[in-house]
C-alpha cells in the first residue's frame, strides 16, 4: 500500500464520528466609522495611512515620501512619470531585488486589523511587495470592510494564483521582544485611502 | 439542612484551625454541621499523579462516609474539584452522580447556596487573595484573567463584608504558586520558584497575611515564607470569615 | 546527556541561574498580557474561539474526506502533492525534490514539522546546506541549538549572546547588542540568501480543502522572499492543518496572531493556490503519529491546535523552566500532550511537567482542554507502565494507608502519621520539599481529635 492510501486508511479508520460543521455566526463589528479604525490600528502596526482624492495626490505624497527612491515600480498607468509600469511575465524575479518603492493596488483593506489584500491578478510579480524597500498600497475607501469575515465574504470564490493580506511592514520582535520593523520584506508600508 | 463536613487530610493533620473555622462559620449561619470521623483522604494526590486506578477504595469510603447529607462542604477547592470530576465508584454506580452535584467548595456554599449577604466578622488588616487554580479555572469561583468575560469573585465578595479589612491589589491576579500536588516534590525547582514569585507579588503590595481557599496552596507559600523568615502569614479564608478580631 | 536528562532535572539547571529565570518570565508573561489586550478588543473573543474549536471538529470527523478533497483541488491547481507516513518518508521526499533539481543549498522558512522530523540533520546528512531564514530561527541554527519555542524560537536568548553570534558569524563589531542593528545585519545576510537559493522549503498554517490553497503566516516576510524567489517552493504539512472553506479563515485569521503576540494580525497571509508560471510547488503531507494520535479519543483534540504558542507563554511552569527543558521539538504544554504519542517512554516526564493549573486552556484559541489531556496522559503512561518504580511503591503505599480510616486516625499526634505516609511531609534534607522551604509545624491536635472532644459528645 502506498502511504497515501496507508494515512487515509488510518484516518478513515480513527476518526470520530461525524460532526456537523458550525454555521459561523455575525460577529460583533461595532465600528461606526471603520475608515477611522482602520487608520487607527494601520497605524498602530506600523504604516503610514494617507486619505487621498486620486492618484495625483498618490504621486505628490510618494515624491515628497520618498524623494530619495532611485527605482520606482508601480502597476498604475497615471504614475508613470515616476517610475515603471510594465514588468514583462517572464521577467527573472531577482531582477527586482533593487527596486527601492512599490507602489500596488489592494482590493480591499480590514479595518479590524489594518490589513490589505493585494492578489496576483494585480502584481505584476509575485515578489514585489516582499523584495521592494518601501511598499505604497492604494485601496479605495468604499472597499474597507470591518472584520476579516467580510473580507472573505467580498473575497468569496475569487480566482488567483497568489493572494495576500498585508498588514504594515515586515516586522520581527526576535530579539528579546524589540520590535524592530524592517525585517526580510518592505521597510515600511504606506497606505493611501482613495476616494 | 444537614451538611457533611469534608476536611481534606493535609487539614485535619496541619491546619485544625482552618477546620475549625469552617465549622463553626457554617454553624453561625444556622446549618447543622456533622463531620463523618471515618475520612481520610479524596485521593486527588494519586489521581494527579497518574494513579486514579488506585483510588477505588478512597471514592467508596467518601461515599460511604457521605452519603444521606444535603450538601457536602470542604474548605478546599482542589478536593472538591477532584470529587466533582473523578468520583467513580463500581460499588455505588447510582450514588456518585448525585453526590457530584452535592459537593461544594466552601466560599461557593456560602455565596451560592446559603446566598450568604453580610457576616459578622473582623480582620482589621491588609490581605492578599490567593486565587487558587483549581477553585477558580475548575470550580469558576472567580472569572478567569485569560477569559473576556465580566468579572466576578465568590471569594472577594466574602471577603468584602470583613470589617476592616483592605484587599490588596496583586500584578498577576490569578497565577499558579506552584503547589501542584506531587509537583511540589517531583519538580522542586520549579515549584519553589513559582512559589517564591507568587510570595513576592504579596510582600511587594504590603500584603500581611496572604489567604485562599486552598490550603495546600497556602502550605507551599507559607513554607516558603518562613524559610524567608518573613513576617507575612498565611490563613485559611474561613479563619478570616470567623474572626472576631477587635 | 541531555537525552537522559528529565523535565525536572533540566528545568533545575535553568533554575540555578534566577535573574535568568526571572527575565524569561517577565518576557514571557509581557507576551500573555499583550495577548489579553488583543483578545479584550474582539468583543465576542469567547465566540470566536468556540466557533474555531467547531470547525476543528467539524475537521478531525472529517478529515479523510478533506484530505482527499485537499488533494484534488491543489492537483488541479497544479501542485504537486506527496503523501509522508513518517519523518523518514518526509525526509526523503524533500531530499529527492531537491536532488532532481540539483540543489545542495536551500533557505527555510518556519516549520514546526520540519523540526519534529529533524530534516535539517538529514539533508545536512546528505550534502544539503539549509538556511533558516526566520530571524530567531537563523539565531538558534548558529548557536546550534533547537527552536525553545514555537513561535519565538530564541526567547531564552539574551541579545547580547545574539550580538556574540553575529559577531562571529555576520561580522557585526564585537560587543554590538542593539535589537535594531543585528536585525538590519540578518536581513543583509538573509537578502544575500534569499537570492541566491534555488529551493525553498516553507511550513503551512492553513490549507483549505474546497479550494486546494494553503497559507502562510510571517511578519518577517522571509516565507514570501523564499517561495517567489526560488524555483522550486515545497511547503510541508502536518495532514491535521486542513479547514474546511475559504471563508473559515476569516475565523482563524482573527484568532492566530492574536494568542500568539497580541497583534491584530501577522504582517503577512499569503494565500498560495497555483505554482508560479513555470515553477514548481511542491506540497508533502505528513501523518508522523498524527493518525494514531486521532484515534485516541481522549487526546486526539491536540489535533486541533493552530500553532499560536499562546499556551507557552501563559504557562508558569514552561516561563520558569524554559523551552529546552521540554526535550521535544514543540515544548510547553501543547508539547507535553502531543510528544507521548510519538514516544510514550520518552516523553513520559512531559505531562507531569504541570500544576494543571488551567490557564493553558484558557488562552487556547480553539479551545483545546490541554490541561485535561494531562491529567489522562498521566493516567495512560502510569498504566503503560512509564511512571518509575519508585514512585508507583510511594503511591501504592499511600493509597493502602489512606484506605484505612483506623489507622489514619490511630496515629496519633497530628502530623505525624501525615509525615510517616506522604512524600512531601518530611523534615529532612533529602526531602525536596525541605530544600527550599519550611514543613508546616504539627498542631497540638487534629481537627478529628478537636472535634471528637468538642462536638462529637454533644452531637450524639
Amino acid at each position: 500500500m502506498s502511504s497515501r492510501d496507508s494515512i487515509l486508511a488510518a484516518v478513515a479508520r480513527n476518526q470520530p464520528e461525524h460532526i456537523p460543521l458550525p454555521e459561523i455566526p455575525a460577529f460583533f463589528s461595532g465600528e461606526t466609522d471603520v475608515l477611522e479604525k482602520f487608520t487607527s490600528v494601520a497605524v498602530s502596526i506600523g504604516s503610514k495611512v494617507f486619505r487621498v482624492k486620486d492618484l495625483e495626490e498618490v504621486k505628490q505624497v510618494l515624491l515628497k515620501e520618498y524623494s530619495g527612491a532611485r527605482r520606482i515600480v508601480s502597476a498604475f498607468p497615471e504614475l508613470a512619470d515616476i517610475g515603471e509600469v510594465y514588468i514583462a511575465p517572464a521577467t527573472d524575479p531577482h531582477t527586482l531585488a533593487n527596486v527601492d518603492l512599490a507602489v500596488l493596488p489592494a482590493q480591499l483593506g480590514v479595518a479590524e486589523n489594518g490589513a490589505l489584500w493585494v492578489t496576483d491578478v494585480q502584481l505584476p510579480m509575485r515578489v514585489l511587495p516582499f523584495i521592494c524597500q518601501y511598499l505604497a498600497l492604494v485601496v479605495p475607501q468604499k472597499n474597507i470592510v470591518p472584520l476579516m469575515q467580510q473580507a472573505y465574504d467580498v473575497i468569496g470564490a475569487q480566482e488567483y494564483g497568489f493572494g495576500t493580506f498585508i498588514a504594515g511592514p515586515s516586522k520581527t520582535a526576535d530579539i528579546e521582544q524589540s520590535l524592530v520593523l524592517g525585517a526580510h520584506g518592505a521597510r515600511t508600508l504606506s497606505v493611501f485611502l482613495l476616494e | 439542612m444537614t451538611v457533611g463536613l469534608f476536611i481534606p487530610c493535609y487539614v485535619d493533620q496541619f491546619y485544625p484551625n482552618a477546620a475549625i473555622a469552617t465549622l463553626e462559620l457554617l454553624e453561625k449561619l444556622g446549618v447543622e454541621v456533622v463531620y463523618p470521623s471515618r475520612q481520610t483522604c479524596c485521593g486527588q494526590p494519586m489521581a494527579n499523579s497518574g494513579f486514579e486506578h488506585l483510588t477505588k477504595k478512597s471514592n467508596n469510603l467518601f461515599i460511604e462516609n457521605f452519603r444521606g447529607f444535603d450538601y457536602i462542604v470542604a474548605p478546599s477547592g482542589s478536593c472538591v474539584l477532584h470529587m466533582k470530576d473523578h468520583l467513580h465508584s463500581g460499588k455505588y454506580p447510582n450514588e456518585t452522580e448525585a453526590m457530584r452535584g452535592k459537593v461544594y467548595e466552601l466560599t461557593e456554599f456560602l455565596t451560592d447556596v446559603l446566598k450568604v449577604d453580610k457576616l459578622k466578622a473582623r480582620f482589621p488588616h491588609k490581605v492578599g487573595l490567593h486565587q487558587s487554580c483549581h477553585g477558580q479555572r475548575g470550580l469558576k469561583l472567580a472569572q478567569m484573567s485569560e477569559l473576556v468575560a465580566p468579572a466576578f469573585s465568590k471569594p472577594e465578595q466574602l471577603l468584602s463584608m470583613v470589617d476592616g479589612l483592605e484587599l490588596i491589589e496583586l500584578t498577576r491576579k490569578d497565577e499558579c504558586c506552584g503547589f501542584g500536588g506531587t509537583f511540589c516534590v517531583a519538580e522542586e525547582a520549579v515549584s519553589v520558584k513559582m512559589g517564591k514569585d507568587r510570595v513576592m507579588d504579596h510582600l511587594q503590595h504590603e500584603a500581611a497575611y496572604i489567604t485562599g481557599a486552598d490550603m495546600s496552596c497556602l502550605m507551599h507559600m507559607e513554607g516558603i515564607l518562613r524559610r524567608q523568615k518573613s513576617n507575612v502569614k498565611v490563613v485559611h479564608i474561613a479563619e478570616i470569615l470567623n474572626a472576631q478580631e477587635i | 546527556m541531555k537525552e537522559t536528562k528529565d523535565h525536572a532535572a533540566l528545568a533545575e539547571a535553568f533554575n540555578a541561574d534566577e535573574p535568568r529565570v526571572n527575565w524569561h518570565d517577565e518576557t514571557l508573561w509581557f507576551i500573555r498580557q499583550k495577548r489579553d489586550k488583543a483578545a479584550h478588543t474582539v468583543a465576542d473573543w469567547e465566540l470566536l474561539r468556540e466557533t474555531a474549536s467547531q470547525i476543528k471538529h467539524n475537521v478531525l470527523s472529517n478529515l479523510h474526506d478533506y484530505l482527499l478533497q485537499f488533494e484534488a483541488n491543489a492537483k488541479a491547481n497544479g501542485i504537486i502533492v506527496h503523501w509522508a507516513a513518517d519523518a523518514a518518508e518526509h525526509n526523503r521526499i524533500v531530499h529527492e525534490i531537491l536532488q532532481k533539481h540539483g540543489v545542495k543549498q536551500m533557505v527555510k522558512s518556519k516549520s514546526m514539522l520540519t523540526e519534529e522530523c529533524h530534516l535539517n540533520d538529514y539533508l545536512s546528512e546528505h550534502g544539503v546546506e539549509v538556511i533558516d531564514s526566520d530571524l530567531g530561527e537563523r539565531i538558534v541554527q548558529l548557536a546550534k541549538e533547537p527552536p525553545s519555542h514555537i513561535v519565538l524560537p530564541c526567547i531564552h536568548k539574551k541579545k547580547e549572546e545574539i550580538g556574540d553570534l553575529f559577531h562571529e558569524h555576520l561580522g557585526t563589531p564585537a560587543g554590538m547588542a542593539d535589537p535594531q542593528v543585528l536585525t538590519e545585519a540578518a536581513r543583509q545576510h538573509l537578502r544575500e540568501t534569499f537570492l541566491t537559493r534555488r529551493a525553498a522549503l516553507t511550513g503551512v498554517n492553513f490549507a483549505i480543502a474546497e479550494t486546494g490553497e494553503f497559507v502562510i503566516c510571517t511578519n518577517e516576510g522571509n516565507a514570501d522572499m523564499g517561495a517567489h524567489l526560488a524555483d522550486v517552493h515545497i511547503a510541508c504539512m502536518g495532514i491535521e492543518k486542513i479547514i474546511p472553506e475559504r471563508k473559515h479563515l476569516g475565523v482563524f485569521l482573527r484568532l492566530l496572531a492574536r494568542s500568539a503576540t497580541g497583534q491584530p494580525i501577522t504582517t503577512y497571509s499569503s494565500h498560495f493556490k497555483k505554482p508560479r508560471e513555470g515553477h514548481e510547488l511542491h506540497l508533502v503531507l505528513v501523518d508522523n503519529g498524527r493518525s494514531i494520535q486521532l484515534g485516541r479519543e481522549d487526546f486526539r483534540n491536540s489535533l486541533k491546535c493552530i500553532r499560536c504558542g499562546a499556551c507557552m507563554n501563559t504557562c508558569p511552569v514552561y516561563r520558569r523552566s524554559g523551552g529546552h527543558s521540554y526535550h521535544a521539538a514543540i515544548s510547553g504544554p501543547i508539547g507535553a500532550i502531543l510528544a507521548p504519542n510519538l514516544d510514550m517512554k520518552k516523553n513520559a516526564d512531559l505531562p507531569f511537567a504541570s500544576t494543571l493549573c488551567g490557564s493553558c486552556s484558557n488562552v487556547c484559541p480553539v479551545k483545546i482542554d490541554i490541561h485535561d489531556q494531562l491529567y489522562k496522559w498521566r493516567q495512560v503512561i502510569v498504566k503503560e507502565g512509564y511512571a518509575d518504580t519508585k514512585k508507583t511503591l510511594g503511591m501504592k503505599a499511600m493509597t493502602q494507608a489512606f484506605a484505612s480510616p483506623t489507622t489514619f486516625q490511630l496515629a496519633g499526634k497530628a502530623g505525624r502519621w501525615f509525615m510517616r505516609h506522604v512524600p512531601f511531609a518530611v523534615s529532612n534534607k533529602m526531602n525536596p520539599w525541605y530544600k527550599q522551604r519550611e514543613m508546616p509545624a504539627p498542631p497540638k491536635e487534629s481537627f478529628g481529635e478537636w472535634y471528637l472532644k468538642n462536638r462529637k459528645k454533644k452531637n450524639e
